[in-house]
């Protein structure tokens, strides 16, 4: 172990030239959001969630559960690719790789505030997931297997740190792994409800994992361009390079999401349940069809693929704006894919049910969003603050 | 035996058949095409390793032992006697401490309009808790919070250990479930186990309310049950909800 004092440690990864004001009336704006955003769900704690969000018996998960899995997802990609970057190098994101360790602890601990705020009762959580494991349910192996994964990187943040480039080696595969099957489960966690067609099915967990892919490129790419303009440096060659490795992962991956999300819309109308073909209705002619022709396909597809060629991976704002609609596609794709799996009645033709039901998310979720992103942005800058210095070295091992 | 001496015998024709063997004869050949429900739907999905690829019609009436509870409670729903009097959504609500408002029910009784030659005709139909062989809501539970009583196979809650994350309200083919805002936890039908059941009462309140036996509770392997009797009754149609989903529901539908 290193005999180095924590005030020395930050000393040499600090970056102090960061401490402007503007970058502290930022850093306190978005603490400010954080507070005022996740304030939103402590009301569900004292109003009841019943109260505070707009879900029913009917759409029991709303946008809290996709916000939480876009966060989730978007972690697991950053991971992905900094674990891929350390272990087998080869491509030229090595160099940007600590900021993507950091950034994925913090996208983390953003679903996890998000979702902290949604379940009814989490203290029974903390015990009952402990004492009372079930080992069938998906969502027990995926908290599990995101806390693993979020103690396997912190571990391994404080190597990259301390400079015990082993450890912080052998548990950024450790912790790569858990989040890949952290991500599998969420999936999972959809994939395997017969009674909600439009997730049910083997497709899910790879499209889940496709979107890691994607977010994960994305976020590398959005947030190294914004540390450079916090700095008001231009990128050097070799972070360059980096960051265009992750644009052409992005631009793949774009290809595949892309052929996915088609497919998966086909095969509701060429047979199969009528409630997953109404649920795909809802997005392509429903009341999720802006959503999913502007936002999802538009926004979070066509334009950013646009955008990619038009700046032959040369432009860096250009694919820092790419990466930013990408995000954007994704949020809302998780909200589409949550929503639709339980918009249509399970017994629809009865009571006189729409084919659809009604569900605009409450102020206070919108509030719980903001925290989440607050915790992301305040998390960002911090880090940049705090590590930055070690997000601007050469490779730690 | 040969079949082409088997061409030589006269015909015997079926007059001379007892009553019992033809019976047989057409259950067997109505069982195959899948006409005849009676008896064959119980099969395949009250016993939680019955597979729906058994057509044999030899397997379709599980033997006593099949079934994996001591005793293996479930319900008929006479669906064409419901006249909507919601007796039996009262009778829960105070039997079982249901609360107001926030989609609190833990049963609840449907309307469909449909037009039949011309005339528009009015169906109710009962649902509450399928008490499934294979429960999607058991089986998603991260805590155990829920789970199928080992003596009685009822789906019931362990309020305690529910973390609300409400994975089951969405697994549940049945729409079945709700939050229960007084207990803070997942709610749902439990047969009255804890309300009458214990008490040694041998139906649930709903089922005890119904001014029209719409709801007969009992034993699905006692033969001496109403329940046992109705889903053996020959040339009965009985269906259950969402068969599609492979949850292999407890409560049985027949119009009788």
């Amino acid at each position: 172990m290193t005999n180095k004092s924590l005030s020395a440690i930050f000393a040499e990864t600090a970056e102090p030239r960061l401490a402007t004001p503007g970058m502290n009336r930022a850093t306190i704006f978005f603490l400010i959001v954080t507070v005022a955003g996740l304030s939103c769900g402590v009301l569900a704690f004292i109003f009841g969630h019943h109260v505070i969000y707009n879900n029913t018996r009917e759409m029991p998960w709303g946008m809290l559960i996709s916000t939480y899995a876009f966060w989730a997802i978007t972690s697991t990609g950053l991971c992905i690719y900094a674990a891929m970057s350390h272990v087998f190098g080869g491509t030229r994101m090595g160099i940007i790789s600590n900021r993507m360790v950091w950034m994925s602890i913090i996208c983390i601990m953003g679903a996890f505030a998000t979702i902290g705020v949604e379940i009814a009762s989490p203290h029974r959580m903390l015990i009952y997931n402990i004492i009372s494991p079930n080992p069938t349910s998906n969502i027990w192996w995926m908290g599990t297997l995101y806390g693993m994964a979020v103690g396997c990187m912190i571990i391994e943040f404080a190597g990259i740190v301390t400079g015990l480039a082993r450890v912080a080696l052998i548990l950024g595969v450790f912790g790569a792994i858990a989040e890949v099957l952290a991500n599998s489960c969420l999936g999972g966690v959809f994939a395997t409800l017969p009674a909600r067609p439009y997730w049910y099915g083997a497709q899910l967990p790879i499209y889940f994992l496709t979107a890691a892919f994607l977010s994960g490129a994305a976020a590398t790419i959005l947030f190294n361009v914004l540390a450079y303009k916090i700095r008001g440096e231009k990128m050097s060659h070799a972070v360059h390079l980096g960051v265009k490795s992750a644009g052409k992962a992005m631009t793949l991956v774009l290809i595949l999401y892309t052929v996915a999300t088609f497919w998966r819309l086909v095969s509701f109308y060429v047979g199969g349940p009528e409630l997953g073909r109404t649920a795909a209705d809802a997005l392509i002619s429903g009341p999720l069809s802006i959503n999913f022709w502007v936002v999802e396909v538009c926004v979070g597809l066509v334009i950013p693929m646009m955008l990619i060629i038009l700046s032959r991976l040369e432009n860096v704002n250009m694919m820092a704006f790419a990466g930013f609609l990408v995000l954007v596609g994704q949020f809302v794709a998780r909200y589409d894919l949550v929503v639709a799996g339980q918009i249509v009645p399970e017994f629809l033709g009865w009571d006189e049910l729409p084919s659809f039901f009604s569900y605009v998310p409450s102020i206070f979720e919108f509030g719980v969003i903001a925290g989440g992103i607050g915790v992301v942005a305040f998390g960002f800058l911090m880090g940049e603050r705090v590590f930055g210095k070690t997000f601007t070295q050469k490779e730690h091992h | 035996m040969n079949i082409e001496d088997l061409e030589k015998e006269k015909n015997e024709g079926i007059e001379n058949l007892p009553l019992q063997e033809r019976r047989k004869f057409l259950q067997m050949g109505l069982a195959v095409t899948g006409v005849f429900l009676g008896g064959s739907v119980l099969s395949l999905t009250s016993v939680s390793h019955a597979s729906d690829l058994n057509t044999d019609p030899d397997m379709d009436i599980p033997a006593d032992d099949q079934y994996p509870y001591p005793i293996h409670y479930g319900m008929v729903m006479r669906q064409n006697r419901c006249i909507d009097c919601e007796r039996c959504v009262e009778a829960c609500k105070q039997t079982n401490h249901v609360p107001d408002g926030h989609g609190a029910y833990r049963t609840a009784i449907q309307e469909r309009r449909t037009t039949e030659n011309g005339s528009e005709k009015r169906e109710f139909r009962p649902v509450l808790c399928n008490h499934c062989n294979r429960p999607p809501c058991v089986r998603v539970c991260p805590t155990k919070a829920t789970y199928k009583d080992p003596d009685t196979g009822i789906v019931v809650m362990d309020y305690k250990k529910c973390i609300g994350c409400k994975t089951c309200m969405a697994a549940c083919p049945y729409n079945a479930r709700y939050f229960n805002h007084e207990k803070y936890a997942i709610d749902k039908c439990n047969f009255c186990i804890d309300t009458r059941l214990a008490e040694g009462k041998k139906e649930t309140a709903c089922a005890a309310a119904c001014p029209a036996r719409v709801r007969i509770f009992g034993d699905l392997k006692d033969k001496s049950t109403e329940i046992y009797r109705l889903l053996h009754t020959p040339d009965t149609k009985i269906w259950v909800l969402r068969p599609d989903t492979g949850a292999l529901p407890n409560v049985f539908y027949m119009n009788a």
